[in-house]
């Protein structure tokens, strides 16, 4: 009964290693690009020491734009982009494209919330002393958020796990695409239940690993 | 009296309130403070006693009037002048407002790590001057969730001491901690007074509180001074309610203390 599954076997080593790399390149995106973006929603908001009501609005309205978009959608339109980018609209690199672009409002957003959760006195606290804004980003916010920022990065890695499977639509490749093309079209039950079984895994883990790290970091 | 080191004149500040209208928050106020005073500020909730500290380090921007503290007009500072003469103006809070992930050791270096003017054994050793101050060297390594809120308040106080300042303004410092952690914490802020002659600016709702530390109140009301008076000075008439109170409070404390040297006679 295994037949299926040892003849996709070295397939599957492929995809694992296709996620993994979307994985990695849409999360790296999110923290270089949206991490920054969510600290600037942060600090132009209402009542914080940037308040700058146009660009925030102006941000908001981006990001806002950006997550409205069926991921489905975002990975089709994104195809001429992605292109031009890339040079390719397929495989696992090309596809971590549209991810990048879904992550990046994403993760900002997560950012956003957890700084929100930073005390607002002690905020002022920092700028009392005589702190610039840039020395309250990296001494004040990042410190005091930081457990917040590795469960909002969890998170994140775990949507992205299973947007990637929708990647295999432009031929990303992964574990999602596995299942779906041979558990799924070729009614191989058995490789369903291996891919899901991989996957639940991988979540467990993911999950596992960032609560265990929040707590540790979380001196409060 | 000595020199003035916080000299507030004509100043005012406003709040845009949500309905459109505006709050008039401190209303030309001129005040001034003399070098190594502990002064009080007193009001009900809502009177601007609280707007009115923070107008001294610029937490708030006074919409008009002058704010010179230490021989400097900090309302003519760009950023980074005001940033740096922060260092001359400590400041604690009624939440402490520590860092929590950081330990007391990192918290008390904040300021000076901020500022880059010393060198990593300085700090090192400036940071346990200021523990010793207040007493908590032995809770250099420990978070602020390990400590009681009197010890947290007191790593609040050595954070603000630490750049040295001339001036340590406190916002209600003692209302949230029980009578007890409140005597201790009062007992610190009298001793590094006394000690490195620090000038105190103290808001607090507290009588007592007032009553015990302060040599000089001001009675804020509707967002200025309808009294101010040296807390022993008992010739002059107190015009306001919470002034008479404030002396009731002053002279109960001051026959206690009377008694109590009559028994030991």
């Amino acid at each position: 009964m295994f037949d299926n599954i040892i003849a996709i076997l070295p397939e599957l080593g492929i995809a694992i290693g296709q996620t993994l790399t979307m994985m990695a390149i849409g999360l790296s995106t999110a923290i270089v690009l949206g991490g920054p973006l969510g600290i600037l929603l942060f600090l132009v908001d209402e009542g914080q020491s940037l308040q700058h009501r146009p660009i925030s609005i102006a941000l908001s309205w981006l990001v806002n734009t950006i997550r409205s978009f069926p991921f489905i959608i975002l990975l089709v339109a994104l195809v001429p982009f992605t292109r031009w980018l890339i040079g390719t609209s397929i495989g696992p690199v090309a596809a971590s494209v549209p991810l990048s672009i879904a992550a990046i409002p994403y993760f900002a957003r997560l950012v956003e919330k957890s700084c929100k959760e930073v005390p607002r006195g002690v905020i002022e606290a920092a700028h009392a002393m005589g702190a610039s804004e840039w020395q309250i980003v990296w001494r004040v916010l990042l410190v005091e958020a930081r457990a917040g920022l590795v469960l909002a990065l969890t998170v994140l890695a775990i949507s992205f796990l299973s947007y990637s499977a929708i990647a295999g639509v432009v031929g990303g490749g992964g574990i999602g695409d596995l299942a779906i093309r041979y558990g799924y079209y070729r009614f191989q039950t058995d490789v369903m239940v291996v891919t899901v079984t991989i996957l639940v895994t991988l979540v467990q883990v993911i999950q596992y690993s960032g609560n265990h790290l929040a707590h540790k970091l979380d001196k409060r | 009296m000595s020199q003035p080191v916080i000299r507030l004149s004509a100043v005012s500040k406003s709040f845009p309130v949500h309905d459109g209208s505006t709050f008039h928050a401190v209303k030309n106020v001129s005040l001034e403070i003399a070098q190594g005073d502990i002064f009080g500020l007193i009001g009900k909730s809502g009177a601007g006693k609280s707007s009115l500290l923070r107008l001294i380090n610029l937490l708030e921007q006074p919409d008009s009037g002058s704010i010179i503290v230490a021989g400097q007009e900090l309302t003519q500072l760009n950023k980074k002048a005001l940033r740096s003469a922060r260092q001359q103006i400590g400041m604690i809070f009624q939440q402490f407002n520590l860092l929590q992930n950081a330990n007391v050791f990192d918290n008390v270096a904040f300021p000076l790590k901020i500022h880059g003017t010393l060198t990593k054994q300085e700090i090192a050793v400036r940071v346990k001057q200021c523990l010793a101050i207040v007493g908590l060297e032995s809770k250099t390594f420990s978070y602020p969730a390990q400590l009681s809120g009197g010890q947290k308040q007191r790593v609040a106080i050595a954070r603000a001491l630490a750049s040295r300042p001339q001036v340590l303004l406190c916002d209600e410092p003692t209302s949230a901690l029980d009578a007890e952690t409140t005597r201790e914490v009062l007992d610190t802020l009298r001793d590094i007074n006394q000690r490195l002659g620090v000038t105190i600016v103290i808001v607090s709702h507290e009588l007592s509180v007032l009553s015990s530390l302060c040599k000089h109140v001001a009675v804020i009301a509707d967002g200025e001074i309808a009294e101010s008076f040296a807390i022993a000075d008992t010739n002059q008439l107190r015009v306001t309610a919470l002034g008479r109170e404030l002396s009731c409070h002053w002279h109960e404390e001051h026959s206690n203390t009377h008694h109590k040297d009559a028994a030991h006679v």
